[in-house]
């Protein structure tokens, strides 16, 4: 998606139409003979994997959209007929629901690897910068989604969410009443939803592409977390990494398949198979799985307003993640002291998973305080001061290097050899 | 109007600030865990009981449709593939057996016909106020998706093993326990004139008097001319437990036959490229 086309049409079709729109020549060289990095591990296949989410997102939420009625005293009876008369709609709206979860399942095991092999520093600022638009914009459509089937979990969820922008100074009601398009949640509200819930998937379309443009300038990141230096450092994207990520995505559809078609209500709330009832608050409100941490960190603060900001912060403070890591050296591998830290707050961000489900009260309240104080003194003190004072590992001296020296086999055969017969520039 | 708006945004934020600070704090924590039982449907292969559930059918005609509406549900659903397979005659009878309200015709006159398999199964009150006016104020609840709308905590470790094992029977066993779950409340314990105590209803007080007894319903006779499955409290609770089930998720065997399918062809699938890719990268130095 970067620099000049290497690719030559042969048919004179080809040649006619790619002075014209150099389409061919795009997609050839940004997926076919694309340099990645040749020591790239499995994590490196959750990029395909969300980008055939998106897909699959779209495509079944388009359907579901041709069946849904988006009214209040309407979407929920419209699901159950989806679900019941519509041809294989049991189907369609199972992978829907199911599709979100595995959607954030990738972009959480995407982001932590991004983390780890500190694949958001320089030159991946913009990139990484992207990344964190996308996972906002797959938060806010993920929570709307949520609130179209007008279950009680949708009702009370959208109600206890919006209201957080209540806790704005001067603007708070007016933003809220603004949100609802009225002064409760309701028919306006949902209405309102339905059209963001159809149009944010596109929005997240436009910054992936913008996410893999600014990825084809530098290349991907590796786990050595060196530049490639050379052609030995590199293996054209097609077939090694298109079989790659296929494989990897065959594995990562069957996890899909047993949750939406074995078990498609585990991930989900039994209470959304109510209608919604705003007389009716149930017991729990708890909301999707994947937004628990970030819930758990808005309960740890006792102030209202304070806790939306640290809940907001906790995402806004990834922006700046390229600039707060000050380490020289980029992957985790080579950074003994920083992997004591990083899977700390791996298992920080679990907890808070886990206590964002937990009533706030008593002990759950206690140690949502410390994880928290753990996530924001991870970005804010423990990666610049770390960068400063650890001694990482030596580096190999490149890419082709760290390959054959992990291996142990010795230089039997020329790499060029190895991958020529495949380079077909 | 105004005060109306007010008060609704009052509530709301009373009803956020509730949610902050309490959470959940009545959690059903006096509620008893239900016991597991074994039903047809569960695990990877699971198939509906035509006969329990054409027995689950005969309870809910005859001792819940009383109070209770099941909206979601035609009669023609009740013949259909995956469910109890009653004959096309037996349901044209059932539904001929209905009233239901049609129109307006060409006069512009609602008028009453017996109910057509494509009807929905009639609900015993005309709206929900009326259900609470002959309910002590309690709405018994539609039957249509209930059996996914109730659930237990399973907690931790639990609600990790059940992705393994596909455990998906919370809602059925709830309901099975609760039938049968009423009890004399505990010394200490205030229980609410007209209404009952129960040991799985989550806060314990339930509006609904018991509502099944041994022998209240006759079971078709098998072969021997004895009842398919005795006619006994219990017996009762399982089989309507399945047969709303079957209610809430019409297609579960079709959708656990399409899931072996796709899975089957996901891991052939899955081999081949494993294999493939192996074979491309076998000529890469430094990769196995």
């Amino acid at each position: 998606m970067s620099g000049p086309s290497m690719y030559v049409p042969t048919s004179a079709f080809g040649k006619w139409f790619e002075s014209r729109l150099p389409i061919v020549g795009l997609i050839h060289s940004s997926f076919v003979v694309f340099p990645n990095p040749r020591n790239l591990n499995y994590l490196w296949t959750f990029g395909g994997i969300l980008a055939f989410m998106l897909v699959a997102q779209i495509l079944t939420g388009v359907v579901l959209a041709m069946h849904y009625t988006p009214h209040a005293d309407l979407a929920f009876s419209s699901v159950e007929s989806i679900m019941r008369d519509v041809n294989y709609g049991w189907m369609i709206r199972y992978l829907h629901a199911n599709g979100a979860s595995m959607f954030f399942i990738a972009v959480y095991i995407h982001m932590f690897r991004s983390f780890y092999y500190g694949s958001y520093k320089a030159p991946r600022e913009i990139l990484w910068i992207l990344g964190v638009l996308i996972f906002l914009l797959m938060m806010a459509t993920a929570f709307m989604g949520y609130v179209l089937p007008w279950g009680q979990m949708s009702f009370w969820g959208a109600t206890v969410i919006t209201n957080l922008f209540s806790a704005i100074p001067m603007f708070g009601e007016t933003i809220v009443t603004f949100l609802w398009g009225g002064y409760s949640v309701g028919n306006p509200t949902l209405n309102r939803f339905f059209s963001l819930h159809y149009l944010f998937p596109f929005m997240i379309a436009g910054v992936v592409a913008l996410h893999i443009w600014a990825l084809h300038v530098p290349g991907s990141n590796n786990p050595a977390g060196i530049e490639k230096k050379s052609d030995k450092d590199t293996l054209p994207f097609h077939p090694y990494f298109t079989v790659k990520d296929a494989f990897a995505l065959a594995c990562f559809l069957i996890v899909y398949v047993w949750f939406a078609f074995y078990i498609p209500n585990f991930l989900g709330h039994a209470d959304n198979y109510i209608e919604a009832n705003p007389a009716v608050t149930p017991a729990h409100i708890v909301p999707e799985w994947y937004f628990l941490p970030f819930y758990a960190i808005l309960r740890a603060v006792p102030d209202k307003l304070l806790g939306v900001v640290a809940m907001f912060g906790s995402i806004a403070i990834l922006v700046f993640l390229p600039w707060l890591d000050t380490s020289r050296v980029r992957s985790g591998r080579y950074r003994p002291v920083f992997q004591v830290f990083f899977w700390l707050f791996a298992l920080s961000c679990v907890l808070l998973g886990w206590l964002g489900a937990k009533p706030p009260e008593g002990g759950y309240v206690i140690a949502s305080r410390i994880c928290t104080t753990y996530y924001f003194a991870y970005f804010i003190i423990i990666l610049p001061l770390l960068g400063l004072f650890e001694t990482p590992k030596a580096l190999p001296a490149s890419i082709a290097d760290s390959v054959l020296g992990k291996s142990g086999t010795a230089f039997a055969m020329p790499l060029r050899a190895a991958h020529e017969p495949n380079r077909k520039a | 109007m105004k005060f109306i708006s007010s008060l609704s945004t009052r509530l709301a934020i009373a009803s956020l600030a509730t949610v902050i600070i309490t959470g959940a704090a009545f959690a059903a924590g006096t509620a008893a865990t239900p016991p597991r039982n074994d039903w047809s449907f569960s695990g990877p292969f699971g198939k509906y009981d035509e006969t329990q559930l054409q027995r689950g059918f005969k309870v809910f005609q005859e001792v819940c449709s009383g109070c209770h509406s099941m909206n979601k549900l035609a009669f023609r659903n009740l013949s259909q593939e995956g469910g109890p397979r009653f004959t096309n005659e037996q349901v044209n009878a059932l539904a001929a057996t209905f009233m239901v309200k049609d129109g307006p015709n060409e006069n512009g006159d609602y008028f009453e016909r017996a109910a057509r398999p494509a009807d929905l199964w009639p609900a015993p009150y005309p709206n929900k106020q009326a259900s609470q006016a002959a309910n002590g104020g309690a709405y018994p609840p539609d039957f249509s998706v209930i059996a996914k709308a109730r659930t237990y905590e399973r907690g931790f470790p639990n609600f990790v093993f059940d992705i393994f094992t596909q455990f998906q029977e919370q809602g059925v066993d709830y309901i099975s326990a609760l039938l049968n779950g009423y009890a004399e409340a505990p010394a200490g314990f205030n229980v609410p004139d007209g209404k009952y105590y129960n040991v799985y209803m989550p806060g314990n007080v339930i509006a609904m008097s018991p509502p099944i007894q041994d022998g209240q319903v006759s079971y078709e006779q098998g072969a021997d001319g004895q009842p398919q499955a005795p006619e006994t409290a219990v017996q009762y609770a399982k089989d309507v437990s399945a047969f709303l089930m079957w209610v809430a998720e019409p297609h579960l065997e079709q959708r656990k036959e399409i899931a072996f399918k796709t899975l089957v062809f996901l891991l052939v699938f899955a081999g081949l490229l494993y294999f493939t890719n192996k074979k491309i990268w076998s000529n890469v130095q430094g990769h196995a």
